[in-house]
């Protein structure tokens, strides 16, 4: 009886953003995050910068699949739409600053008007639908009547913001910093929509539409909405890579990254919120850990990692997590 | 005018590959529920089998249909080995197993044969009576083997049963197993079929766009398009609207937008269409009972 308590309890916990890290572990993780500033240099900083950008596209993308049950193929798309709308607005000289929350806004408006025909599409017909997102727009963006904002295929060249204030850091560490704190906002927020009622009603759908909406949720407009967030995400996380590149391309946003992030969410596990970290380790790192292991058939090796790390946690790395935790539960 | 029909019946025959491909994709669908990604892939591999058995010494024939049965057994393996143990694990985790199959079929391919690009003979003699001046011998080939294809299919799913016995397993396991069937036998058959028919379809198509390790990714996509807007539970479906979006491509790229944005219009013209009939042109409305 009381096992039975302690997994029922805990696989409910499960979709429960808060339970895993208490707010001393945030802020340890943060701590040690902010200290890699100082510790990293050039290169490996601008990876830990990339894997903070994928870590919240990696939330968005959780929110809308894991946590809502809509599944995107396309969401590259939306990290494209992010990464392009910061550099098009730095090029007219607004601050980066102001920039990232207006790239956010503009990938929420593309995400919801998105969304809101998609609502009709389910299961495979919504994976063709975002598929062809990401399939379309790298075309489009190399289409010439846009050339003269988008740059055509050279795309744009961006500079990366100097420290502010005169605070001694390099443009590096800084971008790095500012990217971090722009992370932990962004998980928080996320945090605190799936903590919530609202987080409550975007499970509900997920798990039972009808029954969802005979309780008076309205699917539709959660449906959407949760579509759009999920691009503000994803776009939020595309300015701060590009930040980080200082350089955005048709070509950086092809239907591969839409496909990484989805196995970026799966590596990571399906509907958790912290799982994104992990996912998005793997999605800056496994390419060029396979490229190491063997240059000629670097992505077979990619793709066996991937299945193997399928077979040994289906469920993801925060499966795994949970499921140790759970069972330390039970022997205590 | 005559460019009209010179498009209509190009298309047509990029059309007769869609719909063999996006056939292999609606059977394995309805024999295992599931959307093989990696599906174009594996033609791709099959095809490149087929061509090291030509370049070995051996006839179209006997090549051909080696590399069928090959695929069928290593379609089946796959499920056997890599599919079924996964039996419990979500959806999308599936799905991401999918994704590693494709870039090792893709890798390896281009590992083993090298990325050149490479001539694949057709079965069908150049001047053979069927051809005209509209379609080559191998155009009206190909559409002809798609056509043997989906009549063999339809009378074995719908009129054997063993076909029957597959298509319970798929749509609904529990009751199945019930009832005697072995579920897991089902699905590896399913996997083979479907693999078996993808070598059908990828030798068919490497004569027209050449063999090449990238040959399958286009068609996959119009594949899958294909089989959606016919409907995914649809056999005929998948043939009318594998046709339909040749078609569509074509004249879409040849009047309308221009080659740059062929592939978006015809993806945007598809998605509309799903979202004026959610299930696809023919297929069927699921009805949920709760």
């Amino acid at each position: 009886m009381q096992v039975s308590s302690v997994t029922a309890s805990s696989t409910h916990g499960v979709d429960q953003a808060s339970t895993f890290m208490s707010p001393r572990n945030i802020l340890i993780l943060v701590a040690i995050a902010a200290s890699l500033a100082y510790f990293a240099q050039g290169y490996v900083l601008f990876q830990a910068t990339m894997v903070l950008a994928y870590a919240i596209a990696l939330v968005g993308l959780n929110l809308l699949t894991g946590y809502n049950g809509q599944i995107s193929l396309g969401h590259g798309a939306f990290f494209a739409t992010g990464a392009y709308s910061l550099a098009i607005l730095m090029n007219w000289d607004v601050p980066y600053w102001l920039a990232i929350p207006i790239a956010g806004a503009i990938s929420m408006v593309a995400g919801y008007a998105f969304g809101r025909p998609a609502l009709k599409l389910q299961g495979l017909y919504l994976a063709l639908a975002t598929f062809t997102l990401s399939v379309v727009l790298p075309q489009l963006l190399k289409y010439k009547l846009f050339q003269p904002w988008t740059g055509g295929v050279g795309g744009i060249v961006l500079i990366k913001p100097d420290a502010p204030f005169g605070i001694p850091l390099s443009s590096d560490q800084y971008c790095y910093l500012f990217t971090l704190l722009i992370t932990v906002l962004m998980f928080l927020i996320a945090r605190n929509l799936i903590d919530s009622g609202t987080g409550r009603a975007i499970r509900a759908i997920r798990d039972h539409q009808m029954a969802a909406t005979s309780m008076g949720i309205n699917h539709q407009h959660y449906k959407s909405m949760t579509f759009g967030v999920s691009a503000a995400f994803a776009g939020v996380g595309g300015a701060l890579s590009a930040l980080a590149v200082q350089f955005v391309s048709p070509d950086s946003f092809t239907m591969f990254l839409s496909i990484s992030l989805l196995v970026g969410v799966v590596v990571g596990g399906i509907g958790t919120l912290w799982g994104a970290i992990f996912g998005a380790v793997f999605i800056m790192f496994v390419p060029e850990l396979a490229e190491k292991l063997s240059k000629d058939s670097a992505w077979a090796v990619y793709g066996v990692i991937l299945i193997l790390l399928v077979f040994a946690m289906p469920k993801g790395v925060m499966g795994l997590i949970n499921r140790l935790r759970v069972s330390t539960l039970v022997r205590n | 005018m005559e460019t009209l029909i010179q498009q209509v019946t190009v298309g047509l025959a990029s059309g007769g590959i869609y719909a063999c491909l996006a056939l292999a994709l609606v059977m394995i669908y309805q024999a295992t529920h599931h959307v093989n990604f990696a599906q174009g892939e594996m033609a791709m591999f099959s095809t490149f089998v087929a061509w090291a058995l030509i370049q070995a010494g051996l006839d179209y024939w006997p090549a051909f249909f080696i590399t069928v049965v090959g695929s069928f057994i290593a379609s089946a393996a796959i499920e056997f080995a890599i599919i079924r143990p996964l039996h419990k694990a979500p959806e999308l985790s599936v799905v991401a197993v999918f994704i590693g199959l494709l870039v090792i079929f893709h890798s390896v391919a281009g590992w083993i044969f090298g990325t050149e690009i490479r001539e694949f003979p057709s079965p069908f003699p150049k001047d053979a009576w069927f051809g005209g001046s509209l379609m080559s011998p191998h155009q009206v080939g190909t559409i002809f083997v798609a056509m043997c294809i989906v009549a063999g299919l339809f009378a074995f799913f719908q009129h054997t049963t063993l076909g029957l016995t597959m298509r319970a397993a798929a749509q609904n396991p529990g009751s199945s197993r019930l009832l005697g069937i072995s579920v897991g036998r089902m699905l590896m058959l399913g996997w083979g079929l479907a693999g078996a028919i993808g070598a059908v379809a990828g030798m068919m198509v490497a004569p027209f766009v050449f063999l090449d390790p990238g040959m399958m990714t286009g068609v996959l996509i119009y594949a899958f398009a294909g089989a959606l807007i016919g409907g995914i539970d649809n056999p005929v479906g998948a043939i009318v609207g594998g046709f339909l979006v040749g078609v569509l491509e074509n004249l879409l790229g040849t009047y309308v937008v221009g080659t740059d944005l062929k592939l978006t219009a015809a993806l945007v013209l598809i998605v509309s269409v799903l979202i004026v009939r959610p299930a696809g042109l023919l297929g069927r409305r699921t009805v949920q009972r709760v």
